[in-house]
């Protein structure tokens, strides 16, 4: 899938994660792995030119991510399912996205224990009582 | 770590995640049913929630919205099932255009809470499960950084495989 013989392991490592290090190309590769699009529906998807995606499209198929076929007039890529599997790596960062989440809940938990959010329940109960006292006493209110 | 069981069912597009907290259920059970709280802890810290509408009733809608680190905000609604205090609620999880209307456009995912007494505390099971491959994608293009770094992880087992 790499396309000379020479390269490295480590050069490969750097050009994968080279093409990796962008977000664009990160969320192109999600849609290609996802299943095939054209070039022309992937570029619709930004707020770029065709240019700039089509650029994108080529970074990632030169590290072996994506492959692309001619169909008419129309480029159709999709990503390679053998180098990353796509439900899985999916669920792997769902998986990321609940960890962060339980990991703030437990913080929550033992920051609040008593689920009284930011108020703490002794003045709570005291505000109410003291508007009611200067309320019922005008005078106090007339000085 | 509370985390203590991950089940991923890949033909079904379904995660199950398990944690155990130290608090008993009705604390936990509180979280959710208080927006103050519940924003606290769903949207990662670089893209804080704000909840506008939650009461987590049956036949209710939340409504929230996720603030990116440049202003940005992504919209989201639950459509709120089934509520069985303290134990188990279930909800749509779907989009929502800037004025917090559902987007249809976008996927909705169907989501079990389930929370359990142990003698320790609280066993809370999560469920989301995904209609399509494109819908659990879509889920994760609406700018989760804590994903991207997984994906990277993925990324660096395959080249450790190879």
């Amino acid at each position: 899938m790499f396309r000379s013989v020479n390269e490295t392991s480590e050069d490969r490592a750097d050009a994968l994660f080279h093409a990796l290090s962008d977000r664009t190309r990160r969320n192109i590769l999600r849609r290609v792995l996802a299943g095939e699009h054209s070039v022309t529906a992937l570029a619709a998807a930004y707020d770029m030119s065709f240019a700039a995606v089509q650029k994108h499209v080529a970074v990632l198929e030169r590290v072996g991510l994506l492959t692309k076929r001619r169909q008419g007039r129309e480029q159709l890529a999709s990503g390679d399912v053998e180098a990353v599997r796509s439900v899985a790596s999916m669920l792997d960062e769902l998986e990321a996205v609940w960890r962060g989440r339980i990991a703030r809940i437990d913080e929550l938990l033992a920051r609040d224990p008593a689920g009284t959010g930011t108020t703490d329940t002794p003045s709570t109960t005291t505000t109410p009582t003291t508007t009611r006292t200067t309320t019922a006493t005008p005078t106090t209110q007339e000085k | 770590m509370p985390v203590t069981d991950i089940t991923k069912d890949l033909d079904a597009r379904t995660l199950v995640i398990t944690a155990e907290f130290a608090a008993p259920v009705e604390r936990v059970w509180a979280l959710y049913e208080d927006p103050r709280q519940l924003e606290q802890v769903w949207g990662p810290p670089q893209y804080p929630a704000t909840f506008v509408d939650h009461e987590l009733r049956p036949g209710t809608r939340s409504t929230y919205y996720m603030t990116s680190p440049e202003g940005e905000k992504f919209a989201g609604y639950w459509d709120i099932a089934e509520v069985a205090a303290p134990q188990r609620f279930t909800f749509s999880d779907g989009f929502a255009h800037a004025d917090l209307t559902p987007n249809p456009d976008l996927p909705v995912s169907e989501n079990v809470y389930v929370l359990e007494a142990t003698a320790t505390g609280t066993r809370a099971t999560y469920t989301s499960t995904f209609p399509t491959a494109e819908g659990l994608q879509t889920v994760l293009d609406m700018g989760v950084e804590e994903g991207s770094k997984a994906a990277i992880n993925q990324i660096d087992g395959y080249l450790a495989a190879h």
